[in-house]
């Protein structure tokens, strides 16, 4: 479903990618690992066209980044992008307003699922429950393709099992796909297929989660520091 | 349900249906729950528990009837099946355990008398 072929992103001096070639499959839950630093969410962010890589192409279902592939698209990005004076129904209602895939039901399941009130005023909510409206935008809409960078980074354990619990309750299998970045191993253990880690801008190691564990008899979290042993990032 | 996770899940997840057979829980032609309240339940990727069903129905131990959900084949011996291949597992590391801390055939024999005898006696 995505392919990247060669990509190559810097930032000044800095190589956030590094000739990355990769195909992603459509139907799963992909964890896109790796420490602070080591080009994740540069990823995801070039997959939305926030980034533009220096060298190599990207392609979606075959088409190149663009207005097309947004509109299958749901971003949750790292930053509250939210408009801090909306109330969450207000957030919701611009999101609605630019995307036809928005499911009007699922949005009002998932704002009782999440304990959340559409009358809250974002800059007046805790950060787990920042937390949880961006993930309840992004989960609002049927979306083809969800890119949810670090959700739980920063978000206390009872917010992060709810988040974990909503993406699996929501999740449609075989046809849609997830792909999510974290440092938080331990957490998303249960809930990937696939796995990339990512080092210094490089694919370290790839592969069915299932099968790396079977092969290897260890957890994600064992294999990630195997991969990651003398870094010095 | 906590998981081992230097182990494949879908194989923990076949064996907790095994045990859940095993211990009555669920009987001979019963449902089991859908693969999606499973995957909500045990908090894992519903793809995994899809992995499992596959697997359990092609080791004979369950069956997808279309439209209706997923059953514990109806085979007599199969209660009897799951109890002699746990019981296996069990003896078979039990005695690689107590080769390696020396003990031998007889010893063992021996050994497990003893104990059978004591825990009569601690339950009296």
């Amino acid at each position: 479903m995505i392919e990247l072929k060669g990509v190559t992103k810097t930032f000044g001096s800095t190589i956030a990618l590094d000739n990355v070639s990769i195909n992603i499959p459509e139907g799963k839950i992909i964890g896109i690992l790796g420490p602070n630093g080591s080009g994740k969410s540069t990823l995801l962010k070039m997959l939305v066209g926030l980034n533009k890589p220096n060298h190599g192409n990207i392609f979606i279902n075959g088409q190149q980044i663009g207005v097309q592939t947004k509109s299958f698209i749901s971003y949750l990005p790292e930053i509250d992008y939210l408009y801090p004076w909306m109330t969450i129904q207000q957030a919701a209602d611009f999101v609605k307003s630019f995307y036809e895939d928005w499911d009007e039901n699922k949005y009002k399941e998932l704002v009782e699922f999440l304990e959340l009130q559409p009358s809250m005023v974002i800059k007046k909510v805790s950060k787990g429950m920042r937390a949880k409206a961006k993930l309840l935008l992004s989960f609002s809409r049927n979306a083809k393709l969800i890119l949810l960078d670090e959700p739980l980074s920063g978000i206390d354990i009872l917010t992060r099992d709810k988040i974990i619990e909503t993406i699996i309750r929501d999740y449609r299998a075989g046809d849609q796909s997830i792909l999510i970045t974290t440092h938080e191993v331990r957490e998303v253990e249960g809930i990937l297929d696939e796995v990339i880690f990512i080092r210094r801008g490089q694919i370290a190691l790839e592969g069915n989660v299932e099968e790396l564990r079977y092969q290897r008899q260890a957890s994600l979290v064992e294999i990630m520091k195997e991969v990651y042993t003398h870094e010095t990032i | 349900m906590d998981f081992d996770h230097g182990r494949p899940i879908y194989l923990q997840i076949i064996d907790y249906i095994k045990k859940q057979i095993i211990t009555r829980n669920l009987k001979i032609g019963d449902k089991v729950p859908s693969q999606r309240e499973l995957a909500q339940q045990l908090k894992v990727n519903p793809n995994t528990v899809q992995r499992a069903y596959r697997e359990m129905e092609n080791m004979q131990l369950a069956e997808t009837i279309r439209g209706q959900g997923t059953f514990i084949v109806k085979r007599g011996e199969l209660l009897k099946e799951l109890q002699g291949e746990m019981a296996g597992t069990l003896l078979k590391n039990f005695i690689l355990e107590m080769q390696s801390l020396g003990y031998d055939d007889q010893e063992i024999l021996g050994l497990v008398e003893k104990y059978q005898q004591d825990l009569k006696e601690e339950i009296k």
